[in-house]
């Protein structure tokens, strides 16, 4: 350990000549860009993994009790028809496998790890020797939650929430090691968290390069450093809760069950205190991304920058009081129901000034239209759609109707998917270059955004008309229902638009394989961005600069600024002998 | 607008609930139409062109200051707004002599009325499963229990939801304004059985309702309903079908 962080330390003289061994390199690497890398591939298996669920809950949504095509030898017993408790195991690991195994690798794992040292002018993270037991945590979480597959009984099958007693007492739900290796999973991976957090909060303070302030930070540096801080304070409550749900299911104690004098609540109050700030978890990563993406091909600085960085942290501190907004009907007091109302409306305001921001950035710009941008685009766009929908849950007597309803999973979709999801893909097309050296396809890109785009609307929007009509989340059959069945149709149609979604993703993993294989080798600054990470060579590499790293001289997004001759102006440029040295 | 998808209201709170609901929805369409009018038209006008140079601009505090304390506004209106409806649906239980105990199990509705001595937990309680009778234009307060996981009292109709939750006992209320038979979905997930959990409410016009309670519940006449012990043993309807619940306490 001590070895590794000197190394980092003490660059230039070593840079040259360091020989790392294959296993050093690529697989017990402490490089935080391989680190980035192994974090992406992680996120992008478990992606297929978790959208093959999604398809399994939608085909039977659409076609109940119909046999799957393509699952006949899986589900031998019943000729390929999915059964309730499969169909609950289906819905809680898609979700589970999502957030915890896509999303947060792919966007603070990945991003976080290429990102903050390369974007403030570090050789590495603070602990690189942490950095990398950080991924192989990760994995081993990753490996522990696939093993619940094949156990006796199924995986977990009580939501990706896992209310207690459902979760607590084996025999509810006829599941035993799916459900404690659910738990143990995510106790590994709130290990993996708090590494991971902690590195990502030293490096950023104390690693800077000169002229570095903390408001010269690029906004995708800033949005990590206040996900890394959500995710130090709030992971750990998410970890001490399945810890006690464990202990709840093997050595009899009672927190969360009535019958030994537990509260079924207490275990609601811990998870949405988790599990609140995990939402902003997912997304702020992304609203960091898009605000970088979008001033580099405006070609404008980004409108509002400390008010872009107050937001953040704003939406940080409140994203703890908001948490009693999932609870609005569960028994807690009404009371309190209302106080976590106004809290929960107060969030939508900085979420509002980001959006207005964001809209500054396109005015008068010279925009683009390339994959990232794209993307990034579709990111706002969708965004707003996700966060004007959350106003109906705000509403407490809206939600009493909407709670547990398609509303909200139509809702968190265009916050996860249409949020975080195109925020990841604005990152990889974006850093792709700088990531792996070679640039990657734009026709195939373009194959993949736009139905990617079209098909999601088309899978999620209904999903609000299904809700408004009062259809569950979490049934097995609509059609049981006398009061769902003239609204089948829309079941019908969002199923298809899930299968062009999925199969819209196929250029995106082609391109990305073909890419690292076959791509165009990437210029050092294929965007002509500002940004420290493409003064470094595509791709970077141990240590990342060779003698020294760069000065930082101006904030990140100087974009057409009067004092340069081109339309963008590095942060690392000193400035020409008298002139001005520009904002910040 | 959007009202022919919601299911057509029978209560009298469910008025409140639907011209909130309305009310959000015409305040975000109307914000939904500005920003992509404006987003579209900025991609559409901004688009990279030869010959013209990006705005320099790092921003502009006045209309930062408008953006900012303008949806502030319109979300702390909202907020106001939405406090009588909720007050009144989940705050306050109007008086009312028809009380009626569920107690929701894996995976049935299992409805109790008091009987003719008018008091739970006496010989002459009479349970139904998965069936409700009530009177219309007369409040009724549900005593809500759950004997094994969370459960959720839902009725779309009468936009009312609340969680039964094991250890604890939840009163709700509704008044229904029409006569007829409404869905009673559970809207937690309680296990394999939970699609399917469902029962039904007969809301009976006040005369009606008197008789039935008189021929079911109240006369002690040979009663329709079976006694309660007999609960698991399944009930006709179709929730009741898969195996019949898995009470392990």
């Amino acid at each position: 350990m001590s070895a590794t962080t000197a190394t980092a330390h003490a660059p230039a003289a070593h840079a040259g000549h360091h020989e790392l061994g294959f296993i050093r390199t690529y697989i017990f690497s402490t490089d935080h860009k391989m680190i980035a890398r192994q974090f992406l591939f992680l996120g992008l298996a478990m992606f297929i993994l978790g959208g093959v669920l999604a398809l399994v809950v939608r085909w039977q949504l659409a076609w109940p009790e119909t046999p799957i095509p393509g699952l006949g030898w899986l589900l031998s017993d019943t000729g390929g028809v999915l059964e309730p408790a499969e169909y609950n195991m289906a819905f809680t690991m898609h979700a589970t496998i999502m957030i915890f195994f896509v999303v947060m690798p792919i966007l603070a794992g990945a991003f976080g790890n290429f990102c903050i040292p390369l974007m403030i002018g570090a050789r590495d993270m603070a602990f690189p020797f942490l950095n990398m037991l950080s991924f192989w945590v990760a994995a081993l979480a990753a490996l522990l939650m696939l093993i619940g597959f094949f156990v006796p009984g199924g995986h977990a099958a009580a939501g990706w929430t896992a209310y207690a007693p459902l979760s607590a007492v084996p025999e509810f739900t006829g599941t035993d090691w799916g459900q404690n290796l659910w738990c143990i999973s995510l106790f590994v991976l709130g290990i993996s968290s708090l590494m991971g957090s902690i590195n990502y909060i030293t490096t950023v303070i104390n690693m800077r390069a000169p002229g570095m302030k903390f408001f010269r930070m690029p906004l995708v540096v800033w949005a990590m450093f206040i996900t890394a801080i959500l995710l130090l304070l709030a992971l750990p409550v998410l970890t001490s809760a399945v810890a006690m749900l464990l202990f709840d299911r093997w050595l009899g104690t009672s927190w969360f069950k009535p019958s030994g004098g537990g509260e079924p609540l207490l275990w609601q109050h811990l998870f949405w205190y988790f599990g609140h700030p995990e939402v902003y978890i997912l997304i702020l990563p992304a609203m960091g991304i898009a605000s970088e993406i979008l001033p580099v091909f405006a070609r404008k600085p980004i409108f509002g920058y400390h008010a872009m960085v107050f937001s953040m942290i704003a939406i940080a501190f409140l994203s703890w009081i908001v948490y009693g907004h999932h609870m609005f009907v569960s028994g807690m007091n009404p009371a309190l129901g209302m106080a976590f109302m106004v809290t929960t409306m107060i969030i939508a305001v900085p979420s509002a000034i980001k959006t207005f921001n964001w809209l500054g950035t396109l005015w008068g710009g010279r925009i683009r239209f390339t994959l990232p941008m794209l993307n990034a685009l579709a990111f706002v766009w969708m965004f707003v759609i996700g966060g004007l929908s959350g106003i109906f849950m705000a509403s407490t007597p809206v939600d009493i109707y909407i709670q547990d309803t398609y509303f909200i999973v139509a809702h968190i979709h265009y916050v996860v998917f249409g949020g975080s999801i195109f925020g990841a893909f604005a990152a990889i097309y974006y850093w792709f270059p700088k990531m792996f050296g070679r640039m990657m396809n734009t026709v195939l890109g373009h194959l993949h955004f736009w139905p990617t785009f079209l098909f999601f609307n088309l899978t999620f929007f209904p999903m609000h008309i299904l809700g408004v009509g009062g259809q569950m989340r979490r049934i097995y059959n609509p059609l049981q229902y006398e009061f769902l069945q003239h609204q089948q149709h829309w079941n019908v149609i969002i199923t298809i638009g899930a299968i062009g979604l999925a199969l819209s993703q196929i250029p995106f993993f082609v391109n990305f394989v073909w890419s690292l294989v076959k791509g165009a080798p990437a210029p050092v600054n294929p965007w002509q961005a500002n940004t420290l990470e493409w003064t470094a060579p595509s791709p970077p590499p141990h240590l990342n600069w060779g003698a020294t790293v760069p000065t930082v001289y101006r904030g990140p997004y100087e974009y057409s600024s009067p004092e340069a001759a081109e339309d963008w102006l590095p942060q690392s440029r000193p400035p020409l002998r008298g002139a001005p040295t520009g904002r910040h | 607008m959007l009202s022919w998808w919601l299911p057509e209201n029978v209560s009298t709170f469910g008025q409140d609930v639907d011209w909130m609901f309305h009310l959000i929805y015409y305040i975000t369409a109307a914000v939904f139409v500005l920003v992509t009018v404006t987003f579209l038209s900025f991609i559409a006008l901004y688009r990279d062109r030869p010959g013209r140079r990006a705005r320099f601009t790092h921003g502009n505090t006045a209309v930062e200051i408008v953006w900012t304390v303008v949806p502030a506004l319109i979300l702390v209106i909202l907020t106001f707004l939405s406090v009588p409806a909720w007050s009144k649906i989940k705050m306050t239980m109007p008086p009312t002599d028809t009380v009626i105990q569920v107690t929701a199990k894996q995976f049935n509705w299992q409805v109790t009325y008091p009987g003719p001595d008018g008091r739970f937990g006496t010989e002459d309680d009479k349970t139904f499963i998965d069936e409700m009778h009530v009177p219309v234009g007369k409040p009724v307060r549900v005593v809500l229990r759950s004997q094994d996981v969370i459960h959720s009292f839902f009725v779309p109709q009468f936009r009312l939801k609340q969680d039964a939750v094991p250890g604890r006992e939840i009163s709700a209320w509704f008044e229904v304004t029409r006569p007829g038979k409404y869905e009673l979905p559970c809207a937690e997930l309680c296990g394999f059985g939970h699609s399917g959990m469902r029962g039904w409410i007969y809301a009976h016009p006040a005369e009606e309702y008197a008789r039935w309670v008189a021929e079911n519940v109240g006369a002690g006449a040979a009663p329709a309903a079976e006694p309660k012990t007999d609960a698991a043993a399944g009930g006709p309807t179709p929730a009741a079908t898969q195996e019949g619940g898995k009470a392990t306490r």
